[in-house]
């Protein structure tokens, strides 16, 4: 076998290993969208998307309420996960000693490995309850799983920003110092503006776990299909509308389900659209650019 | 090169050879069971007893829903579907009812909970939240909170048909718990929760109602005095083959029966 077309295969299986993922998700689009097309058009799109009452042995499909849930747990969680993830990125890439940063890394990494139904568990046993008693109502609440899903996400965005952080060039913050500015005048003016795009990647990512996780919402949330009232109010995830119903569902309510799947996927897409656009634009006011 | 060719093709022998006499083996017979949860921890020590006798059985016992269970028989992927609720008219088409047993489902409340008694009207009042108070119905004073299972759960479907009726709707704001045991730990936690779970799943952590003065218990689902009760199904699709079929003989005979008996479940005969 000659060097040639030793490289021409290896060329050519690299290209196929990289086309399968492109080909599979291809798949996996075309299979919920054939699937779950039907029940849209059969209960009308808008019907579907702003209906507010899902009752499939009604044939009621409206998943508006479980939007808003999917988006208010997320955004709650969000809420709460990136400034505690921010400062903790802060503080191990600039501020902790190598002696501390040597335990905390190892533990924050040890909190992404958890499994979601462990974490489910532990809100069910642990955070429920002290909800109830503390904010009365059942416990089961969108703020219980926003709580739970901020625990679950951090990890992820405290390692990812604080790469991004390492990783802004040493002469910018040893300019900075030199010109008098203290460490935190440096850390907020100089590191954390360069390490941005890098942020916000994090936060994608935590984002997109966020809105995907299923059984740990399930858990703690309490599924009632409606629109809150207040972060107390029980809510059911696009997700878990899925995941619950999937075991039973026949005929339409098959098809609404993987319709359910079509807005989750659309809802996902607009997302991850705005935040790539985000992340773009602050990559040229920046000028870094170097994540 | 040369070298590594006479590797793979002893790789490959190897591979064909260990398959060829796994197959070889493979001289049990398969049982497959699917369908309704609830049926499932009976169905799996039904088979576990089964299998100590016949050791060239081997029966496959998987959750799914009784939704599941009816569907993937009819449609011939198992060879037995379970159902915990009675089948409609159009569900019933090409198969074979079973009935292997009946099941008690329990009001549950918290242990704390002064309430002993409801009435169906009752019960029905306080799940489509035309009762919200336990105050009104001789409690204590707190707004009820509502646990129910999710549509489709056959525990849900029996206990809708039962107790709801047609018109009335479980109320939509009830929190909705995946599971029996789910359902039972929000109840033992919550002062305030009332909930429905199976008579088999039953414990102490958590306080049966009586419903219409009629305590939930084997012999009252038995002579019928306990409203609140479903059927336990076994379905197969025509006439099931000799195997399969004598499965379920045993599973009706006197010494199958006991085991659902023991499962908390009244047996059918």
């Amino acid at each position: 076998m000659t060097k040639s077309k030793n490289e021409f295969i290896i060329e050519k299986g690299l290209l196929i290993t990289a086309l399968s993922s492109i080909v599979i998700i291809a798949l996996i689009i075309i299979f919920i969208f054939i699937e779950g097309l039907p029940a849209m058009e059969s209960y009308g799109p808008i019907n579907f998307i702003f209906g507010l009452d899902w009752s499939p042995s009604d044939n009621q499909f409206g998943v508006f309420p479980m939007i808003i849930g999917s988006l208010g747990i997320t955004a709650l969680s969000l809420l709460m996960a990136v400034p505690l993830g921010l400062f903790c990125a802060m503080f191990l890439a600039e501020v902790a000693p190598n002696s501390m940063r040597k335990i905390l890394k190892p533990t924050i990494q040890t909190l992404a490995g958890i499994p979601s139904v462990v974490y489910g568990f532990f809100g069910l046993i642990i955070l429920v309850p002290i909800m109830r008693e503390q904010f009365g109502g059942t416990g089961f609440s969108m703020l219980t799983a926003s709580i739970i899903l901020t625990v679950m996400i951090l990890p992820i965005i405290i390692s990812v920003s604080e790469d991004a952080l390492r990783s802004v060039p040493h002469e910018y913050k040893e300019a900075s110092l030199a010109l008098g500015a203290t460490h935190w005048q440096t850390i907020k003016n100089v590191i954390f503006p360069a390490a941005i795009p890098g942020i916000i990647t994090s936060i994608i990512l935590g984002m997109g776990r966020a809105i995907g996780e299923t059984l740990a919402i399930i858990m703690v949330a309490g599924n009632v299909v409606q629109i809150p009232h207040s972060i107390f109010d029980p809510v059911r995830a696009l997700t878990s509308n899925i995941a619950i119903e999937m075991g039973y569902a026949t005929g339409i309510h098959y098809n609404a389900l993987f319709a359910t799947g079509i807005v989750l996927f659309l809802m996902i897409i607009i997302l991850l659209i705005f935040a790539n656009y985000l992340h773009y634009k602050k990559k040229v006011t920046i000028g870094g650019g170097y994540l | 090169m040369g070298s590594r060719y006479i590797i793979g093709l002893i790789l490959l022998l190897i591979i064909s050879g260990v398959y060829i006499t796994i197959t070889f083996e493979n001289k049990y017979v398969r049982i497959e069971i699917a369908g309704s949860t609830s049926v499932q921890p009976v169905a799996e020590k039904l088979a576990k007893a089964y299998m100590e006798k016949h050791p060239n059985v081997k029966i496959d016992v998987q959750g799914g829903g009784s939704g599941l269970g009816i569907r993937s028989v009819s449609q011939g992927i198992i060879d037995i579907g379970t159902s915990s609720k009675e089948l409609k008219a159009d569900e019933k088409k090409g198969l074979e009812e079973y009935l292997i047993g009946k099941e008690g489902i329990i009001i549950a409340v918290n242990l704390n909970n002064p309430v002993n008694d409801l009435r169906l009207e009752q019960l029905r009042n306080i799940f489509s939240g035309k009762i919200t108070n336990w105050k009104e119905v001789g409690g204590a004073d707190g707004k009820i909170n509502v646990v129910t299972r999710e549509d489709g759960s056959g525990t849900r479907k029996a206990f809708e048909d039962i107790v709801m009726g047609k018109k009335n709707k479980i109320r939509s704001d009830a929190i909705v718990q995946t599971s029996t045991e789910s359902v039972k730990l929000a109840v033992k936690q919550d002062p305030n929760a009332i909930g429905f779970v199976s008579l088999a799943h039953m414990s102490a952590d958590v306080k049966a109602l009586k419903t219409e003065g009629i305590y939930p218990s084997l012999q009252t689902v038995a002579d019928g005095s306990y409203k609140i009760q479903r059927p336990f199904i076994f379905l197969s699709k025509g006439e099931p083959e000799r195997l399969v079929k004598d499965f379920i003989d045993w599973v009706l005979s006197p010494e199958g029966q006991k085991i659902v008996e023991e499962e908390k479940i009244v047996p059918a005969k």
